[in-house]
């Protein structure tokens, strides 16, 4: 089962190391690691999600809040949250129907966000589960390269994770 | 011209330091900066943070802070390998209760301590490592002895450092103590670069206990959770109270004490617990676990609650996690809450200093008798003394429990003993009996072969006024059997007593046991190990049969420095009883009848 995890960490040299090893030492895989600045300088959020049983989950926020580094940690199991992802999509144009691909872009939100003779660009960005969803359907098409940003997510409603109580 | 100015920079910093005066050559006094350099600025922590004795290695990045050591009033031991370094500082923080410092050099000096940091850090103790590093304009660039020693100790240090600005010399330092006996204590690194330690500051030491706001070492005791473990110990006809470490580290000795008497529980004991709660206490039933007393082991799968007290449930302790004490309830109290259902899954959980807990729980909770159940374990040990082993009879064979009964019974049970790894290590757990805590330090965790004679020497400069035995294996103590050199050169008195059976003993067991005795790499040619300690000006002494061992023991101890004792053991003994890796904690291997019998494991075993 998937698990997202989210972590506020002090923006350190080593952080994301620390982290990272973490994960692999105690042999969990990462389905997805994202980390980047939160509104408080000096510290930044990291969102893991993880395939695991919900014992091993709490095991590894155990583990993650001894480190040093790690203020906090959130299980956003049974917690409604608002999830994110985002994927950059190039797909060859030769060959088919341009229509064809239009018509994907058109029913799924994905957006163009470049062009070329041969390919095309597409930003597709939602809950992970239409991200994989508009993959697949460009996949019959031709994906020529591809990448995805990996998991984001936060509590919904007026409960919040606010780095500036760690500040 | 610079040699000249450099010479009289240390001759200026001489002249406010006396040496021969005992105040700390620290000032604390004036509120002036004074311009130190980073090199300077390490010593004057570690003098601040109590620190009086270091062992270490020097080496080019590290230069700088040797060459400033100097001026401070701190011993340093010089070691013969880098991990002697980080095990003497472990035996020193485990006897002390304080906490341990090694240094080293750059590259090899640093990956040299890691397994001494390793073993730091499966036992929890608090040890502070200083290493030296490369110049930072030089740091990836593969200089000379690179190496990233905090990358390398990652996943086995509690915490590190790498520090390249000598301002923030200070401020790791402090903060390298602070988690290194904090919450549950553990290993820290500290790697400062050549630069860093060579440049100047206007420099003070800031007196401000280090508090770092998100680090929560202490978490408070919740009501609900002592009210749940109330109610299952007043629920419980058979409890067994399982004593770690953490009963150590805490200075619960006392609760743990007045905890068992008031519900008249048996205590079990880890075998980082043995000294937790003396031998002689009638509720202590002894060491638990793979070679565990047979009763303890029973006792645990029939109990009908564990009250796990600064323990953590290694698979060495509980062995097969599927049949484990399945008809228990599990109170765990431990200070580390990820340690909470990681193996075990708790009924109840105190996440606390077990101190603490025991406090509140002992205010909570009504008094127990628990006499029946008591008498019951006591019948699976039988009536007489427990692995008293003096009347049995002399075979002409001198076996390892022997000596190391017979040593128990010749220091009266005072004497700090430090194992090294393996079958002697199990059997000095099982015979000899110790009734303070810090009395017994070996590698649990890790399990480490050449902890025990460096530890033994750190265990002795922290505890200068106890008896100090290193018991070891010939094998594990030929791993650092180099740091002899360090003890005559100290002038440091350990005896060493090693438990020489030409094997690599607990391998060779479990070929004997699991593999048919194919004896792949056990069988062990050692030195002539008397004629080792003598080239090292040491007394090297050789025990044959048991008639023996008292008298060698006693001109051991008579003995001015550290001596060595080659006990030539049975070869093939095996220790009992053993529960096989990954087995039901209660089928376990026991020792084979003998006529007429010299060991048994238990006084209801037949003779």
């Amino acid at each position: 089962m998937h698990h997202t995890l989210v972590a506020l960490v002090e923006d350190k040299p080593g952080v994301l190391n620390r982290v990272a090893s973490l994960f692999r030492r105690r042999a969990f895989n990462i389905e997805s690691l994202t980390v980047g600045r939160t509104d408080v300088a000096g510290i930044s959020r990291m969102t893991v999600v993880i395939d695991s049983d919900q014992v091993s989950v709490d095991r590894v926020a155990a583990y993650l809040l001894k480190l040093v580094n790690v203020l906090q940690v959130e299980d956003l199991r049974d917690i409604p949250a608002v999830a994110r992802d985002l994927a950059l999509v190039k797909v060859a144009v030769a060959g088919h129907d341009r229509a064809q691909l239009l018509r994907v872009v058109d029913e799924t939100r994905a957006h163009i966000v470049d062009s070329g003779e041969q390919t095309m660009t597409l930003e597709i960005t939602g809950e992970p589960p239409h991200v994989d969803a508009v993959i697949a359907r460009l996949e019959p098409l031709g994906i020529i390269e591809m990448v995805r940003t990996g998991q984001v997510a936060m509590r919904r409603g007026d409960t919040a994770l606010s780095a500036a109580r760690y500040s | 011209m610079q040699f000249i100015l450099l010479i009289k920079d240390i001759y200026l910093v001489g002249t406010t330091i006396n040496l021969t005066d005992s105040e700390p050559a620290v000032h604390t006094d004036s509120h002036m900066p004074t311009e130190r350099t980073g090199a300077q600025i390490i010593w004057e922590c570690l003098v601040h943070e109590g620190v009086n004795t270091v062992f270490g290695y020097p080496g080019g990045a590290i230069l700088p802070a040797y060459d400033a050591m100097l001026d401070y009033p701190v011993r340093h031991v010089l070691v013969r390998h880098e991990q002697g370094a980080s095990h003497m500082a472990d035996g020193y923080a485990r006897a002390g209760g304080g906490v341990g410092v090694a240094i080293a050099t750059s590259g090899p000096g640093a990956t040299n301590l890691v397994t001494g940091i390793a073993t730091a850090m499966m036992d929890s103790v608090p040890m502070v490592c200083i290493t030296g590093q490369v110049p930072s304009k030089l740091i990836g660039y593969d200089a000379f002895q690179e190496t990233d020693i905090t990358g390398i100790t990652l996943p086995i240090t509690k915490h590190s450092y790498l520090v390249t600005r000598v301002e923030d010399i200070m401020p790791a330092i402090k903060e390298a103590f602070h988690l290194a006996t904090s919450g549950r204590p553990g290993p820290v690194l500290v790697d400062i670069t050549k630069d860093a330690q060579q440049a100047r500051l206007g420099w003070e030491w800031n007196p401000t206990p280090v508090k770092l706001r998100w680090h929560r070492p202490k978490q408070s005791v919740s009501r609900s959770d002592v009210a749940k473990a109330v109610d299952l110990i007043k629920a419980s006809k058979r409890p067994v109270i399982l004593a770690g470490q953490g009963v150590l580290q805490s200075g619960a000795i006392n609760e743990v004490r007045q905890f068992a008497e008031k519900i008249n529980a048996p205590v079990a004991l880890t075998l980082l617990g043995l000294g937790a709660f003396p031998a002689s206490h009638p509720l202590n039933i002894g060491m638990m676990g793979m070679h565990g007393e047979a009763w303890v082991n029973h006792a645990i799968q029939e109990a009908d609650l564990l009250l796990a007290f600064g323990m953590r449930f290694d698979d060495r302790v509980t062995g097969n996690l599927k049949t484990y004490a399945i008809n228990a309830k599990k109170i765990h109290i431990d200070i580390d809450p990820s340690e909470i259902n990681k193996n075990v899954t708790a009924d109840a959980a105190i996440v606390a200093d077990l101190r603490h807990a025991l406090k509140d729980l002992l205010d909570a909770m009504a008094p127990a008798d628990h006499g029946a159940w008591l008498k019951y374990i006591g019948s699976m040990k039988g009536d007489s003394a427990v692995r008293d082993i003096q009347a049995l009879p002399d075979n002409g064979h001198l076996y390892a429990p022997h000596v190391i009964n017979d040593i128990w019974r010749l220091t009266e049970g005072k004497a700090i003993v430090v194992t090294d790894v393996g079958q002697h290590q199990m059997w000095e757990a099982q015979y000899y009996h110790h009734e303070k805590p810090r009395t017994l330090i070996t590698s649990g965790g890790l399990g480490t072969m050449g902890f025990g004679l460096p530890a033994a020497i750190g265990a002795k400069l922290a505890k200068p006024d106890a008896e100090v035995w290193a018991i070891v294996g010939d094998g594990g103590f030929q791993m650092t059997q180099a740091e002899l050199s360090t003890a005559a050169q100290e002038g440091v008195k350990v005896n060493v007593a090693v438990i020489n059976n030409g094997y690599l003993g607990m391998v060779r067991q479990w070929q004997e046991f699991f593999y048919e005795r194919r004896y792949a790499a056990t069988p062990l040619r050692s030195p002539d190990f008397v004629k080792i300690a003598e080239a090292h000006g040491l007394t090297g002494l050789r025990v044959e049969r048991r008639t023996e061992v008292a008298d060698v023991v006693r001109r051991a101890r008579e003995a001015d420095g550290t001596v060595l004792i080659d006990f030539r053991v049975e070869q093939e003994d095996s220790v009992y009883p053993m529960v096989p890796a990954g087995a039901d904690l209660d089928a376990m291997i026991r020792r084979p009848p003998q006529q007429p019998s010299v060991l048994v494991e238990s006084a209801a075993d037949p003779m």
